[in-house]
């Protein structure tokens, strides 16, 4: 999976005796590049999801607390939408993917 | 209301289920008839697969092609697990998950046959609606019961992670996710 501009900086006085950092992993291909473009990944309200699934869904994929799951479901259930993770293009279509595996009606889209 | 919960996570982390024989009759019913319907082409099953890309045929048809097949697996699974665990005691962890999933497709179907909307309420008895009605009540409070028993096991501070803090994209509302006629009577 394809991680943007991750920089790992060395502790002083480590003992490797590498010029510099160069644990830079650059994103290789297509609009990943765009690393200030993140996609966003948004679950949209629909009539049949139960609130307590939404939110247990939130906590159980994102790792989110009980209360910013809640405070994400119900933004969605009264905004219509939410934006529920963003990140590089794979890292999103795999969450939408998680999502849909879990029923929720999930989209993505390249933020503007 | 927790004595009347049906499914409940006992002190080792097992699932003790706590239902009536018309309940597991039902539950054992509905899934079989749910397999034959999950496929990419069924209309009441359109919920199962939304679509990633709204909005370019191109990458939405890539993802289609990527995740359809293991999104049908998965469903097909799950609702077999439900079949089959359905007379157990108790269930494993893994087997809860399942029965959310599969107890979220049966609810997604009946939903759809249904034409669930916001403004939907109750129907009153002469409905022919009903049986279908009563129906998805229960998969309702029984999919509760099972998300309540579940989150006993999550921890209510998460992992640390954080919501992205994006602003609002502005996109318009989508609407393509209506119910098809003609499929009556399909349970």
């Amino acid at each position: 999976m394809a991680v943007t501009g991750t920089l790992r900086p060395r502790p002083s006085g480590d003992p490797v005796s590498q010029p510099a950092p160069t644990e830079l992993d650059l994103p290789t291909s297509g609009e990943d590049t765009l690393v200030d473009r993140p996609w966003l990944v948004i679950v949209w309200n629909d009539p049949i999801n139960l609130m307590s699934y939404v939110t247990f869904v939130f906590q159980k994929l994102f790792g989110y607390s009980k209360e910013k799951a809640t405070k994400l479901m119900l933004d969605v259930h009264h905004k219509g939408r939410a934006v529920v993770s963003s990140g590089g293009r794979e890292r999103a279509e795999l969450d939408v993917y998680r999502l849909h595996e879990h029923g929720l009606w999930a989209t993505m889209e390249q933020a503007s | 209301m927790i004595g009347s919960r049906r499914v409940r996570r006992d002190r080792s982390g097992r699932y003790r289920l706590s239902l009536s024989e018309p309940e597991r009759t039902l539950l054992r019913s509905l899934p079989e008839q749910a397999k034959d319907l999950v496929t990419e082409q069924e209309p009441l099953a359109r919920r199962l697969f939304p679509p990633a890309y709204p909005t370019d045929d191109e990458a939405e048809a890539d993802y289609r092609r990527t995740a359809g097949a293991s999104l049908l697996d998965r469903h097909r699974r799950s609702l077999d697990t439900l079949m089959d665990s359905v007379d157990a005691p108790g269930l494993d962890e893994a087997e809860a998950h399942d029965w959310l999933d599969a107890l979220e497709v049966l609810r997604l179907v009946v939903g759809t046959h249904l034409d669930i909307s916001e403004e939907f309420e109750e129907v009153d008895e002469h409905d022919p609606r009903l049986a279908h009605f009563v129906v998805y009540q229960y998969l309702t409070e029984l999919q509760n019961d099972v998300v309540e028993a579940l989150s006993a096991g999550l921890p209510v501070e998460g992992t640390g992670a954080e919501p992205p803090d994006v602003p609002e994209p502005d996109l318009g509302p989508l609407d393509g996710l209506s119910t098809p006629d003609g499929l009556e009577g399909w349970l």
